[in-house]
C-alpha cells in the first residue's frame, strides 16, 4: 500500500490524476513521487505536495485535506484508492474499475462520466455527481457511486447506466436528460427532477407522504411493487448502504416522463404499507 | 465384488448408465410460495424424459426469502438438454408460457455465466412490444416486460453448463404398495439434496423404457424383462417372488451431485418388501458415465 499525506496546505488546487492505482503500481517511490500534477498554470511533481511512503501496489491510502486536489483515480481501472478526509472535484472521473471510498466529502463531479467500478463517499458530494461534462452527450455510462451523506443539483446529469445512490437528500435537477440507469435517493429531491429524461429510473425511497414536486410532463402511471426495485436494494444492502426495510415492502407509484423527451423514463415513490 | 446386502435387500452388482447433457438452473420466485410452486410446478410439466419431450426439468428445491434475489419466497429449477440450444429453445418456451403468465412471478438465472449461455429474458422481452425495459446491474441484465399485474422481471441471460442425466436404480419388490413404499422414501431423501432433479412424476417411474422396438417408428418401448406380468413371456430379469418393480431417475448437475442421490436414494429405498435393487444400463454402449452401485453405497 502507498500513502500520501500533504506537506502542507495550499490556496490553489491541484490536478492530479496521476494519484491512480494505475500510475503507482509496480513503480518505486521515486518514480512515483516525480509523478506530475499541476497547480494553476505551473508544473510540479507529486513529491513537491505530498510525503510519498509505503509500498507499491494496487492500494492507494490518502491521509489528510484532500479537498484542492481534484481527478484524483481519473480514468483508473483497477485498484483501490482510499480517502481519510475530504477529497476534491472530479473523484473518480471516467473511471473503468477498482474502487474509491471517501472517508469525507467530496467535491463536484463525482464519478462524471464514469464507466465501471465502485466509488463511495461516506459524507456529502457536491453537484453533477456522475454527471456528463459540459458539450458531452453521456454521463455515467458504468459501475456504482454510492454517497452516505447528500448530494447538490444534477445528479446523474445525462446519465447513460450504472447506479447513483443517496443515502440523503438531492438537489433540483437529478436525473436531468438521463438516457439510463439508476438513481436512488433515500432523502428528499430538489424541483425538477428527471427534467428531459429520455429513460431511466429515478427512485424516490423518502416515504414522508407527499410526493417530490414533478414536472408536470410526467404522468402517473400506477401503484406496484416493482420487484426490480428489491433486487437493487438488496444489492445497496450488500454494498453496506442502509436500506430501511420498510423500502422492501410497500408500493410505488410509478410516474412517466419526460413526456417532452422519449417519455419512456420513470419516477418511482415508495408509499409507505 | 461379493454379494451386498443393506438391511437385508439386495444390492445387485450393476451400474447405472448415465448421459451428458447440458442444464441450466432458473429461480423463480412469487408473492407467495404457493405462487412460487405453482409457476414451478408447471414449468417443469410434461418433462420427463427427452425421448419424448422438449426438455427434462424438475423443482430442485423451495428456497426461502433470503435464498432468493429479490427477497420473496421462491422454487430452484433445473432444466437438462441434449444441446444448448435444444435447453434454450425449452427454457424460452417453459418460462415464457409458465412463468410469465403466472401471477406475481419473477424469473432469475442461477448458474454462473461461463462459455455457454442462453439469451431468455433477451428473447422474451419481444413481448413487451416496445414497452419492455431493461435494467443492468453489475454484469446482469434483467428484462421488465409490462403484464397486467404489473411488470414480468426476468434475467436476459441463463448460463449453461454439463451435466449428467440417468442416473437411476430399480426397486423390485414383492409387491405394489410396499415397492411404493420404498420408492417414496428414496424420494424424500433425495430431495434433500441439491443440483438433482428427479423428472418423473412423484420422482417415480412405473414405465421403465428400453431402448427400441418391434414398432420401427418408436425409439423405445416397456422395459419387458422387468414387467412382472409378463415373465412367463420374456427374458424376465425379476427374481421370484418379485411383483412390482419402480424406477428412480436422476438428473444433476454434475457427477458428483448423482452419485450423491444415489448413494441417500439406496440407503432409504432398503426397506422391507424391496428384494432387490437393480439399475438400468445399455451395457454400457450408449451413455458416457457409469455409476456402479456397490461403488456408490461404499461412499461417505
Amino acid at each position: 500500500m502507498i500513502s500520501l499525506r500533504p506537506k502542507q496546505s495550499f490556496a490553489i488546487p491541484l490536478e492530479a490524476e496521476t494519484i491512480s492505482p494505475d500510475a503507482f503500481a509496480g513503480n518505486p517511490l521515486s518514480h512515483i513521487e516525480r509523478l506530475p500534477v499541476v497547480q494553476g498554470n505551473a508544473e510540479a511533481t507529486l513529491g513537491d505536495f505530498f510525503f510519498v511512503e509505503g509500498d507499491a501496489g494496487d492500494v492507494i491510502r490518502l491521509e489528510g485535506d484532500f479537498s484542492r486536489v481534484k481527478y484524483i483515480g481519473k480514468a483508473m481501472t483497477r485498484g483501490r484508492v482510499e480517502i481519510q478526509g475530504d477529497a476534491g472535484m472530479h473523484l473518480g472521473a471516467e473511471m473503468r474499475g477498482g474502487e474509491i471510498v471517501v472517508h469525507g466529502n467530496a467535491g463536484d463531479w463525482v464519478g462524471a462520466e464514469m464507466r465501471g467500478g465502485l466509488l463511495r463517499v461516506t459524507g456529502n458530494a457536491g453537484h453533477l455527481v456522475g454527471g456528463a461534462y459540459r458539450g458531452s452527450e453521456k454521463g455515467m455510462r458504468g459501475g456504482s457511486i454510492l454517497v452516505g451523506g447528500s448530494v447538490g443539483n444534477e445528479t446523474g446529469c445525462a446519465m447513460r447506466r450504472g447506479v447513483i445512490a443517496v443515502t440523503g437528500s438531492a438537489g433540483d435537477l437529478t436525473g436531468v436528460m438521463m438516457l439510463a440507469g439508476t438513481i436512488c435517493v433515500f432523502g428528499s429531491l430538489g424541483i425538477r427532477t428527471g427534467a428531459g429524461m429520455k429513460r431511466g429510473t429515478i427512485i424516490a425511497l423518502a416515504g414522508d407522504g407527499g410526493p417530490p414536486p414533478l414536472l408536470s410532463t410526467f404522468r402517473f402511471d400506477c401503484a406496484y411493487r416493482p420487484v426490480w426495485v428489491s433486487v437493487y436494494l438488496r444489492q445497496l444492502r450488500q454494498w453496506g448502504v442502509s436500506v430501511p426495510g420498510v423500502g422492501m415492502r410497500g408500493l410505488y407509484r410509478r410516474y412517466s416522463g419526460d413526456l417532452v423527451e422519449l417519455g419512456k423514463g420513470e419516477i418511482l415513490i415508495w408509499t409507505s404499507p | 465384488m461379493g454379494e451386498l446386502r443393506v438391511n437385508g435387500v439386495e444390492i445387485e452388482d450393476t451400474y447405472a448408465e448415465a448421459f451428458k447433457m447440458r442444464a441450466a438452473r432458473a429461480v423463480v420466485t412469487a408473492e407467495t410460495s404457493a405462487w412460487a410452486l405453482t409457476a414451478g410446478m408447471v414449468a417443469s410439466g410434461y418433462a420427463t424424459s427427452v425421448i419424448g419431450c422438449d426438455a427434462e426439468a424438475g423443482i430442485e428445491a423451495e428456497l426461502a426469502p433470503d435464498e432468493t434475489p429479490d427477497g420473496r419466497p421462491g422454487v430452484s429449477l433445473l432444466f437438462f438438454g441434449f444441446s444448448k440450444e435444444a435447453l434454450g429453445k425449452a427454457l424460452v418456451n417453459r418460462l415464457g408460457q409458465c412463468v410469465m403468465t403466472c401471477p406475481t412471478t419473477a424469473c432469475f438465472n442461477a448458474l454462473a455465466i461461463g462459455d455457454e449461455t442462453v439469451k431468455v429474458g433477451g428473447q422474451l422481452r419481444f413481448f413487451g412490444d416496445g414497452y419492455q425495459s431493461s435494467k443492468k446491474l453489475g454484469e446482469r441484465r434483467y428484462w421488465r416486460i409490462p403484464v397486467m399485474d404489473g411488470e414480468f422481471l426476468c434475467e436476459e441471460t441463463f448460463g449453461v453448463q454439463r451435466a449428467v442425466a440417468g442416473g437411476n436404480f430399480l426397486l423390485l419388490g414383492v409387491d405394489q404398495a410396499s415397492t411404493l413404499v420404498a420408492a417414496e422414501a428414496a424420494v424424500a431423501a433425495i430431495r434433500r439434496t441439491r443440483g438433482v432433479i428427479l423428472p418423473f412424476p412423484g420422482g417415480v417411474v412405473r414405465s421403465g423404457s428400453k431402448v427400441g422396438s418391434r414398432y420401427k417408428a418408436l425409439r423405445a418401448s416397456t422395459n419387458d424383462a422387468y414387467c412382472p406380468t409378463i415373465t412367463a413371456l420374456t427374458r424376465t430379469a425379476l427374481p421370484e417372488g418379485v411383483n412390482a418393480v419402480y424406477e428412480i431417475v436422476i438428473d444433476g448437475l454434475d457427477l458428483p451431485a448423482v452419485e450423491t442421490a444415489m448413494r441417500v436414494g439406496l440407503r432409504a429405498a432398503c426397506r422391507p418388501g424391496v428384494v432387490r435393487i437393480s439399475a438400468g444400463n445399455y451395457g454400457g454402449k450408449l451413455g458416457q458415465y457409469q455409476v456402479h452401485l456397490h461403488r456408490v453405497l461404499a461412499g461417505p
